[in-house]
């Protein structure tokens, strides 16, 4: 049987392929909040190519999430609730994704980029052979060629690039998580369950032997305010400032590539296109330029403060409010006001 | 053991400076450097070899240049260099170059672990180690912080990964492929015997006809993605710019935010 696919790959016709995708990774039972907003932008996708929007859940006892992706958008989702899927890593998911794929043929299927989906995405994309985008922050039908046009920021320079995979099938993306938007839960949203247990034997190489926590003072996707330096910051030293203000506010700190390329703070609090994407009430800017690959992760914030001493920024093109100047000038003042209102309040 | 380190060379990003009067990148005088993410894995396949012993290949695709940065990398400690060089190779995307770098791989007879960084500077996707991965039927663990155990004689291996909540130990089976990030380790430098040998050594350079591969499946007709429009997204001022002393400034955002019920 398998046999008999694999010549079939070289029968191939993309006419073949119907539908999006999304994969519904779930962690003990919990689905990851990134497939909600998959689950939004596949709506749309498949409202405009008038295709069916499908979710493959795979895991033990998982079956009773199914539902759930069905009020948040899905028409079909697709189960595979096997003992051993608790147990399973990239490889065994990859195994059962492409055998699920061969046999239902979605025409585009959308990845969270999380640490599992980042490394998942690609292993099905290789064994089937098909093209993958990561990391995209826009997803459209083209309306003639009924093509995903995938769109991201170019590599180290202020451009956008859109990406298409014309003849392959499926049309592979990862999404950073916070990027899209979910849609509104609808309970009496109704789809269709469809169960898959036969599935080929697995290998089980791999195997989780111990989980530890992560101690996380940076709750950058939760904070109301987070308070972000860029190269502007100068030197490390300065940093001691920044936290200071964000003290002040109560707010988390973020980072562009740069300072966490140099070293001065940890990789957890780099926001960008590599990073994390955060949409907080106010996101103060100090000392950020506005590469695009930053702004990626933070234009959707409700109020965007920037202080840069260089009018021409971009940074200023996208701040609600902007501040001209010395950042070691106007961070202390800034801190010192707040201070102020916080005592007599 | 055998250990085979993928390496690209990309541009020297972090050479890259921003003119302060136009705010944009300068990006004359760029040089190559060896992607930075490649340096940890390198550094972890000298370590296991100076652990557990064998030998260390270094293997990349790319244009003739890059052997300066397999040299480098021979420098480092690595025993042989490969490159993976042909016009037919141009254009390919994630897919096309797992597909060459797994054929470069078999060729050179397989290897116990297989190491790469957690992704690129340039193209930044970290699709292309998994892609090897399923390419050789491998598994293949991301985000690598620790090898934890080697059990050569088993063909076992542990480690520990990076995911979003925590740290996973994972228990595997060699051959294996991982991808590490940068807090595995400290790259060392390049010490003057190591920059001697690599000059006498040299880069053996494969071209497509050495390799056993499907024409079809390398560069831009192997590659699915294709690039269809490049642009730059509308300026436009959606804000307020404050003026006036630095004072005058802070005491304005203070209080339009209270005023938007902001603060406090």
């Amino acid at each position: 049987m398998s046999k008999e696919k694999e010549k079939c790959a070289l029968c191939f016709k993309k006419e073949d392929y119907h539908g999006v995708w999304v994969f519904a990774e779930q962690h003990n039972g919990t689905i990851s909040e990134v497939v909600y907003e998959l689950l939004g932008v596949g709506r749309r996708l498949a409202d405009q190519l008038k295709e069916k929007l499908g979710a493959v859940l795979i895991g033990f006892n998982i079956k009773k999430q199914a539902q759930r992706l069905i009020q948040y958008g899905a028409d079909d989702v697709y189960v595979v609730d096997i003992e051993d899927a608790a147990r399973f890593l990239e490889e065994d998911y990859a195994e059962v994704i492409v055998k699920l794929v061969e046999e239902y043929k979605p025409a585009v299927f959308l990845f969270g980029a999380t640490a599992l989906g980042k490394s998942l995405a690609p292993r099905v994309a290789s064994r089937l052979q098909t093209g993958l985008t990561a990391d995209c922050t826009s997803l459209e039908v083209d309306p003639e060629e009924k093509v995903l046009i995938q769109t991201k920021p170019a590599f180290g320079s202020d451009v956008m690039v859109s990406i298409v995979c014309r003849n392959k099938r499926p049309q592979m993306a990862t999404v950073r998580p916070g990027v899209m938007k979910k849609v509104e839960m609808c309970a009496a949203r109704r789809g269709n369950i469809i169960e898959n247990n036969h599935i080929p034997p697995l290998k089980l190489r791999s195997q989780v032997l111990n989980f530890s926590r992560k101690q996380t003072e940076v709750q950058l996707e939760q904070a109301e305010v987070v308070v972000a330096v860029g190269r502007g910051l100068g030197k490390v030293e300065n940093l001691k400032l920044i936290k200071e203000l964000a003290g002040a506010l109560g707010a988390a700190i973020g980072a562009t590539r740069a300072v966490v390329d140099a070293g001065w703070i940890s990789y957890q609090h780099q926001i960008g296109q590599t990073g994390k994407t955060v949409a907080p009430k106010i996101y103060i800017a100090c000392g950020i330029s506005g590469a695009i690959q930053h702004l990626v992760g933070m234009q959707s914030s409700e109020v965007i403060i920037a202080i840069n001493k260089d009018p021409e920024a971009p940074i200023f093109d996208y701040a609600t409010y902007g501040i001209v100047g010395d950042l070691m000038e106007v961070v202390p003042l800034l801190i010192k006001r707040i201070k102020t209102i916080k005592n007599l309040s | 053991m055998r250990i085979i380190v993928c390496i690209k060379q990309v541009p020297a990003t972090n050479e890259v400076k921003i003119d302060p009067k136009t705010g944009t990148l300068i990006r004359e005088g760029i040089e190559s450097i060896i992607n930075p993410f490649d340096l940890f894995a390198l550094e972890e396949g000298l370590r296991l070899k100076e652990a557990h012993g064998g030998c260390v290949f270094v293997l990349s695709m790319g244009p003739l240049q890059a052997r300066i940065s397999l040299k480098e990398a021979m420098a480092m400690g690595a025993d042989t260099a490969v490159l993976l060089s042909d016009r037919a190779f141009a254009g390919s995307d994630t897919l096309a170059t797992s597909y060459t770098l797994a054929a470069g791989i078999k060729k050179l007879g397989g290897a116990d672990i297989i190491l790469c960084g957690k992704q690129s500077t340039d193209g930044e996707t970290g699709q292309v180690g998994p892609g090897i991965a399923a390419q050789l039927d491998i598994p293949h663990i991301t985000c690598v912080t620790k090898i934890i155990k080697v059990d050569h004689a088993k063909k076992r291996i542990v480690v520990e990964r990076e995911v979003e909540e925590g740290y996973e130990e994972i228990l595997t089976t060699l051959p294996v492929l991982l991808t590490v990030e940068k807090e595995i380790n400290r790259p060392r430098f390049l010490t003057v015997k190591g920059i001697m040998r690599a000059k006498k050594t040299g880069v053996v350079v494969w071209t497509a006809s050495d390799l056993e591969i499907d024409p079809s499946r390398i560069g831009l007709s192997g590659s699915p993605t294709e690039i269809v429009k490049v642009f730059s997204l509308p300026r436009q001022k959606r804000g307020i710019i404050f003026s006036g002393t630095p004072e005058e400034q802070v005491e304005t955002l203070v209080s339009k935010l209270k005023e938007a019920g902001y603060l406090f």
